[in-house]
């Protein structure tokens, strides 16, 4: 009846803090499956009938309680989600590894009360209006709709491993909490949209994501972290909070593309940073030297001319406003 | 040794009845704190899909209605009593939830929209698409966080501990990060640590649901009630028995036999697919015994209700069904069966979720409260409404919170010995220096997890239910040379799973021997050898008592009855 079992090796990053040097190092094991298997059920067989000292969260086996977050082929994932036939091919191997940009307690286990300080931070719960009706808030039925798609967040953790800007700057409050807050000031019943996006416009907020799409690419759930954050950013700009360098670079960004649709990257500089900021514009000075020093150096200024056929570009820029 | 931490209120478990139970003591001014096995919000109450229900006035819906479709849903075995303050404080929880930040499904004028659920002929489920559980388990998690209180995350319960008077006055537990026995002291205790559904395979359940809160409980002196009563709910999918939720049939999907027949039609010619969970799930068992089936499965047919619909409303099993079964919804047929999915049973309580037995008083252990699955009120009977569960957290949380806060303040602190952690201490260090190729936890609680599916599932009787029992204390036995090689402290998860497999496996004993004991059908109790409910002998539950080293004391309790005199069950 089953067809005959597929064959692959779990390389396994493993940690064992009790160890005399403690220090990662690699397993493999060899397993068979079948091609309905998840790498958790890999993991699980592994753990019961081959070492019980494999370590690594997991219940609820079907993608909803985000315990098994792991980075699997070096991309966070949740192992019940990934089946091993969609990772490898039959007598390859499959490389799984505990979760990026958080502490390692034991294999395939972190320590998440980092990521939980930061959903904290965006003090996560609703303020509605007060007194509370007798009766529910009144909310229109697509709000709430829309609220499904970022509640459906299971804070597994997926998108924090991966986010590249985490990964140099531990600081920054991270696609999750973010997208948690943005759970927040999408929701009509609550009452405190400003306060919330100006915490939000602070330092490590939500000017500090690269968009780099790596959170959108791995998030289980579809909650499309990177785009909550965009979103934020909107509702921060139509709020006008006081503007940052983050917001000014937008601002500016999309201020010399609509008038010489090709980017001055000097004057983005100057104008984001501004004379408030002349410190972090002098620390750009080594990175100038550098590209001219490799002949790169963009025209800036009045010596920047305006492509050709600019006035398509604003004929673009006017057509989007209107749809907006 | 500096003293235990020490609180009024100590709740085991952070899924909803837990956090629930929690905020409410909390409100009450009480000291509380959660100890929980994993974080709150990977709790099992996640995988509630469908919603939860409430009779609202000012719907033109009557509270009575709902809990008298409740009561015929338990198959009489309901105590009514119960079932009145559930349909009477539904409405006000589920407002409660709201303006705590829950975004249920609107309809065209903003305020809640419901959906249809088996056994009721009214929409009076309220629910955020399908992950109506997870969706409260956030919010929940949000009020816990907004409240601050004190949460022992990835704490292991190993036993509860008794003051001098025999009053339950705190608990023993170790921190799985590091491995470090604790004691932790209370006046009160709220077990709320969720179902056992891991005592089968497959389950619907999480691999966390491994009866912990019952089985220490039991051992401490608290009767278990009605725990023959196991739930299994008629559309799970084969292999690992992963949910698929009733609000599909709610929304309209069909169920079909090999021939593509509605089969319900035989069965519950007015309700059809929406009967009574136990009795689809009979008549899908029927099916497929007689060759109905293919490959042990009926089909869920949700081709009719459109892909927009599906993604919309239904969008969690939409994707699972992709994922899992590699089933488009749209489109194919999706093969389901019977899985156990819930336990009706367990630690009795009273309606203020005090652990009262027989006079209505605490003989088994005062000072207990339970809530949610973990907890027999008795609201489900002998068989539960879907959407059922998520009220029963939400309510019966609340007012064991409630009442566990104003009892704390009449009494004492409690004073415990230090010595009282030893025991279990010692328990989990004979565990850890046992050598040599002793069996594995994972093989024997596969063992008796098929064993119960197989004699203790949908139909029972009373050869099956002996060797069931035979099996179970012979698993009994070898559990006590189980051996691990993982030999650490920190999260050492060889380690739960033998204590949990422990758990189990007295869990498990309680169910075979409600079910040995009770000579009846009735609800999701169905033996062949005695097919008719019997409302003269069995109209009663059964209450076990731990008897170590011997099955349980057995003794009986009166259904409360106030409005609805027992009538033959039609749908």
């Amino acid at each position: 009846m089953n067809p005959s079992p597929l064959h692959t090796t779990l390389r396994v990053r493993r940690y064992n803090p009790e160890q005399d040097h403690p220090a990662p190092y690699y397993q493999e094991y060899d397993l068979s499956f079948d091609s309905s298997d998840s790498v958790l059920d890999g993991l699980i067989k592994i753990r019961e009938t081959i070492d019980d000292s494999l370590t690594l969260r997991c219940s609820c086996r079907g993608a909803i309680c985000g315990s098994c977050g792991m980075r699997i082929n070096g991309h966070a994932t949740l192992a019940c989600k990934t089946k091993m036939i969609s990772v490898t091919q039959p007598g390859d191997t499959i490389d799984v590894e505990p979760m990026n940009n958080m502490p390692v307690i034991k294999d395939l286990v972190t320590d998440m009360a980092p990521f939980w300080e930061k959903i904290r931070q965006v003090q996560p719960w609703l303020r509605p209006a007060e007194p509370a009706p007798l009766a529910e808030y009144l909310a229109p039925p697509e709000s709430m709709n829309h609220l499904a798609g970022v509640m459906s967040c299971i804070m597994c953790g997926v998108c924090v491993s991966d986010c590249t800007v985490l990964e140099v700057d531990k600081t920054f409050i991270g696609p999750a909490a973010l997208a948690k807050a943005y759970r927040f000031v999408a929701d009509p019943r609550d009452t405190s949209t400003t306060l919330r996006l100006e915490t939000l416009n602070q330092p490590s907020g939500m000017w500090d994501c690269t968009r780099c799409m790596e959170c959108i690419q791995v998030c289980p759930k579809g909650v499309g972290p990177m785009d909550r954050i965009m979103a934020l950013r909107s509702k921060g700009l139509e709020q006008k909070v006081p503007s940052t360098c983050g917001s000014r670079h937008a601002e500016v960004f999309t201020d010399i593309i609509k008038h010489k649709g090709i980017l001055d990257e000097p004057m983005l500089a100057l104008r984001t940073f501004g004379l408030k900021h002349v410190g972090r514009l002098l620390e750009m000075i080594p990175m100038v030297l550098q590209s001219a020093f490799k002949g790169k150096v963009p025209l800036s200024g009045p010596l920047h001319r305006p492509i050709p056929g600019i006035q398509q570009i604003q004929r673009l820029f006017k057509r989007v406003r209107r749809k907006s | 040794m500096t003293s235990p931490p020490t609180y009024d209120v100590l709740v085991i478990g952070a899924g909803l009845a837990g956090m629930r139970a929690a905020l409410s003591a909390h409100q009450q001014g009480a000291s509380v704190a959660i100890l929980t096995k994993v974080h709150p919000v990977r709790s099992h109450s996640n995988a509630a899909q469908g919603g939860i229900n409430a009779a609202l006035t000012d719907r033109g819906d009557k509270w009575e209605d709902h809990a008298f479709e409740t009561v015929k849903g338990s198959d009489y075995l309901a105590d009514q009593d119960a079932v009145e303050v559930l349909a009477q404080d539904a409405g006000h929880d589920i407002i409660t939830l709201e303006h705590m930040g829950v975004i249920f499904n609107r309809n065209d004028e903003g305020q809640l929209g419901t959906r249809r659920f088996g056994g009721q002929k009214k929409a009076r489920t309220f629910f955020v698409s399908d992950f109506t559980g997870q969706a409260m388990l956030h919010v929940l998690y949000e009020q816990l966080m907004q409240a601050n209180l004190p949460v022992y995350e990835e704490w292991f319960v190993t036993s509860l501990v008794k003051d001098d008077q025999g009053h339950c006055a705190g608990l023993v537990a170790f921190e799985m990060r590091t491995g470090q026995f604790s004691l932790f002291c209370a006046k009160t205790v709220i077990m709320a640590s969720g179902g056992l559904g891991r005592v089968y395979e497959p389950s619907t359940n999480a691999l966390i649901c491994t009866g912990d809160g019952m089985a220490v409980a039991y051992r401490a002196g608290a009767p278990l009630m009605d725990m023959e009563m196991v739930q299994y709910h008629p559309t799970t999918l084969k292999g690992k028995g992963l949910l698929i939720t009733e609000a599909a049939r709610g929304e309209g999907a069909y169920l079909l036999n090999k021939q593509g027949e509605r089969f319900m039609k035989q069965y519950a010619p007015t309700m059809l697919e929406l009967a009574s969970r136990d009795v689809v799930s009979r008549a899908e068992q029927i099916e497929i015994n007689e060759g109905r089936g293919v490959n042990g499965c009926v089909f869920l047919d949700c081709r009719h209700l459109g892909r927009a619909f599906l993604q919309e409303r239904l969008g969690q099993i939409y994707a699972e069904a992709q994922t899992f079964a590699n089933i488009d919804l749209a489109e194919e047929l999706l093969p389901i069966r019977p899985g156990m999915h819930y336990q009706m049973g367990g630690i009795k309580t009273d309606t203020e979720g005090r652990c009262w037995d027989i006079q209505g008083q605490w003989n088994g252990l005062p000072g207990l409260f339970a809530a949610g699955e973990t907890a027999c009120v008795s609201l489900h009977g002998g068989n539960r409404l879907g959407a059922n569960s998520l009220l029963d957290t939400i309510v019966f949380g609340r007012r064991a919170g409630q009442c566990a806060a104003d009892y704390a303040r009449t009494i004492p602190s409690p004073t415990i010995s230090a010595h009282r952690l030893d025991a279990d201490q010692q328990l989990v260090a004979t565990i850890m220096a046992r050598k040599g190729p002793g069996e594995r936890a994972a093989a024997l609680r596969l063992e008796m997890g098929t064993t119960m599916n197989r004699y203790v599932s949908v139909f029972r009787e009373q050869e099956g239910l002996e060797t069931a029992r035979q099996h179970i204390q012979a698993l009994k036995m070898r559990w006590t040379d189980v051996t691990i090689h993982d030999k650490g402290q920190v999260f050492n998860t060889g380690m739960i799973a033998v204590l949990e497999l422990g758990f189990m496996l007295d869990c498990a004993e309680a169910i075979i021997e409600g079910a040995l004991t009770r000579t009846e059908s009735r609800g999701a109790h169905f033996r062949t050898d005695y097919l008719d409910r019997d409302d003269e002998d069995w109209l009663k539950h059964i209450l076990l008592y731990h008897q170590p080293g011997s099955t349980p004391r057995i003794d009986f309790l009166p259904v409360h009855i106030t409005q609805w005199q027992p009538q033959i069950r039609v749908y």
